[in-house]
């Protein structure tokens, strides 16, 4: 047992490493290729956070439920209803912005429970059960309201715009502006729950039976382990995480609207898959999935600094990563059986 | 596992020699020149109006003409939008400009762009902000105005034809209730609807903008009233939509039929319905915003200041035109 332990340990690292990698080498081609149009400037690195906050706390809930060997595409259109419900709260029905996103996060924990029940203990493909929450979440949003409100709650807006300003790194523009970097408290939110989330896979019991199920459900039941209740758990927590990420991604565009965040399930589990987190399940860290989502950001940036490409290629990229990163996957899976053998 | 190793590291290095030549080789020029650098953030290309759109500003913003022109199409994406404002930003463009996917959302990095000292143009629609001046002017067309032309067009029509003192039963197509284009069009042709107290209109029910929809709805408008006059479309793709209805009916439209049809946008397939027969006039709503920008930034250049609300100018076109004459000199 300890043997397979370390083995799987062994190629999370792997699959981390080369993420982290191919993400550097990315970024610093980005800087030697665009210098003159001004890549190479921290605020630059910055806004990949800024832009990606909420994009980074959903796939690392999405990174617990895919250890599992799960799957959750309700995020999305999860991150849609929480933005509507902020809004709607705020702006039509006069509560309070803490109470707004206390209740957002409560909801979340709700949904997340609903959905790991159906899976865990009624034994429902999680796909399913997710495609239901999503379409759930999506029809729920435009039930709360069809309109696309603003928010414009001076609290969550003073959130929202509150610079934190770095000490190094200003310059002045062509206008002739000093410019000092800075993030957001989006970012330090999500830093810290994704520093949360590893320290809990890595350090805590629950952490290991997650990656426990997720490797073989089977030896996991042999084990004692209560596979349900672990599962259970992990979509809570995805649940929880989808919350947080849905806030984030509120105080971004400050907003509730239909349409907000389609397709955002399918870049969690892409930032998933590129940061070495394996589809079967038992193999993932949340910081693989951060870089992951840092790599989609940086394409994103090749793309608006080179100007005239169309921005679809960030897609066909993704596509090329995703693709190469599964190759590898498979690769790996196979070089194990050889030796088992 | 070393095999799958060595294989990896050739790929990754292959990968990242893909990823460094090819953008090389589209390297976009320095900033540091004197060319005038403007970031478009555009909604998409769903329509032929927006690529006319996105057509305009390329057209315009040439290093020829001394721009250089910043692209980034948000496949309808907000976030995208957001994205690719922070990277203007930080790419020192001189200006801005935005054609909002939607109107809320915005506070946030507008203000990062006001902070950095970046003039904002907002282009074709609208955005809800708590404050004004975080962004410098919009550009874009009177949809009020384009209503407004539509009723005076059907005014001097009946009066041609000698029906001024007829009854006449109107029946109105909308577009996607509480889209811009929809109100500005169904109030600009009440206005004029009131003034005329021989107008009757009938119905108003959505067609959401597309040709099915727009169909049918005109099917149940045929069945429920047997006497219409006019169908006014807010866009051209309903009244296709509400053509086929009516001819499927056996009734006829156009110049020589029963009904009138009166449609907005005037996209090519619009002057081909005109020149066949089937449509009466369409109101334009001109994409074309590139030299309006242009000319807004010329004017930012040399310090002047600028009005907030800039409308294009738009016109009608109907089949007492040479329409394939006009057509011919159409960009979309």
């Amino acid at each position: 047992m300890k043997l397979r332990r370390k083995k799987a340990f062994n190629e999370t690292t792997f699959l981390l490493t080369i993420t982290i990698t191919l993400f550097f080498a990315m970024y610093i081609a980005g800087m030697i290729v665009f210098k003159n149009n001004g890549f190479a400037r921290l605020q630059v690195f910055l806004n990949l956070f800024i832009s990606n906050a909420s994009l980074i706390v959903i796939a690392a809930g999405m990174t617990v439920v895919m250890i599992t060997g799960g799957i959750d595409i309700s995020v999305g259109s999860f991150v849609a209803m929480s933005c509507m419900m902020l809004a709607h709260m705020m702006e039509r029905s006069g509560y309070g912005a803490i109470h707004s996103v206390l209740i957002v996060l409560l909801t979340g924990i709700v949904f997340g429970f609903v959905q790991g029940y159906l899976v865990s203990y009624l034994k429902i493909q999680p796909f399913i059960v997710t495609l239901a929450g999503m379409f759930f979440a999506r029809g729920m949003t435009a039930i709360i309201s069809q309109d696309m409100i603003s928010i414009k709650n001076p609290m969550f807006l003073s959130w929202a715009t509150h610079k934190i300003y770095l000490p190094f790194g200003g310059y002045t523009n062509r206008k002739g502006v000093l410019v000092i970097p800075y993030i957001y408290p989006t970012v330090i939110i999500a830093l810290i729950a994704l520093v949360v989330i590893w320290a809990l896979l890595r350090y805590t019991k629950f952490g290991r039976r997650i990656y426990a199920i997720g490797g073989s459900e089977t030896s996991a039941l042999l084990m004692g382990l209560n596979v349900r209740r672990t599962r259970l758990f992990a979509y809570i927590l995805d649940g929880f995480l989808c919350a947080i990420g849905g806030i984030l991604f509120c105080l971004n565009t400050c907003s509730g609207f239909v349409e907000q965040a389609k397709g955002l399930e399918m870049e969690a589990i892409a930032g998933a898959v590129i940061g070495g987190t394996l589809l079967t399940g038992g193999v993932g860290n949340v910081f693989g999935s951060l870089f992951g989502v840092l790599i989609k950001g940086t394409i994103e940036t090749f793309i608006t600094f080179q100007g005239t490409l169309s921005s679809w290629w960030t897609r066909i990229t993704i596509a090329a990563l995703l693709a190469f990163f599964i190759i590898l996957q498979s690769l790996l899976a196979s070089s194990k059986l050889k030796k088992r053998r | 596992m070393k095999k799958a190793l060595a294989i990896a590291l050739v790929a990754l290095v292959a990968l990242s020699g893909v990823f460094a030549g090819g953008a090389q080789e589209s390297a976009a020029p320095a900033a540091s020149d004197n060319l005038i650098v403007v970031g478009y953030a555009q909604v998409g290309a769903e329509s032929d109006w927006r690529t006319a759109n996105t057509q305009s500003f390329k057209s315009t913003f040439t290093e020829a003409n001394g721009y250089r022109l910043i692209f980034d199409d948000a496949q309808q994406k907000q976030e995208n939008q957001i994205k690719a404002i922070r990277s203007f930003i930080q790419q020192d463009v001189d200006y801005i400009v935005v054609a909002p996917v939607v109107e809320t959302g915005w506070e946030t990095v507008l203000k990062e762009a006001k902070d950095a000292g970046i003039p904002v143009i907002l282009s074709d629609r609208m955005m809800d902000v708590s404050d004004p001046s975080l962004y410098t002017c919009w550009v874009g067309g009177n949809f009020i105005k384009e209503g407004e032309d539509a009723g005076k067009w059907l005014i001097d029509y009946l009066k041609k034809q000698g029906r001024s003192n007829e009854k006449i039963n109107i029946v109105t197509l909308q577009g996607t209730i509480g889209a811009s284009a929809q109100i500005g069009r169904t109030e600009g042709f009440g206005n004029i609807v009131k003034t005329q107290p021989n107008w009757n209109m009938l119905a108003m029910q959505t067609g959401e903008f597309t040709q099915a929809k727009g169909q049918e709805v005109m099917e149940s408008f045929l069945k429920s009233y047997p006497d219409i006059d006019v169908v006014v479309a807010e866009n051209d793709n309903m009244a296709f939509g509400a053509i086929d209805a009516i001819k499927a009916a056996g009734k006829t439209c156009g110049p020589n039929g029963d009904i009138i049809i009166i449609s907005f946008d005037a996209v090519a397939a619009a002057f081909d319905s005109m020149i066949a027969g089937d449509m009466n006039v369409s109101v334009e709503c001109n994409p074309l915003h590139g030299p309006r920008v242009a000319e807004i930034i010329q004017k930012l250049e040399k310090g002047e200041t600028v009005d907030k609300i800039q409308y294009v100018v738009e016109e009608v076109f109907d089949t007492s035109m040479d329409l394939p004459a006009v057509k011919a000199t159409r960009l979309y």
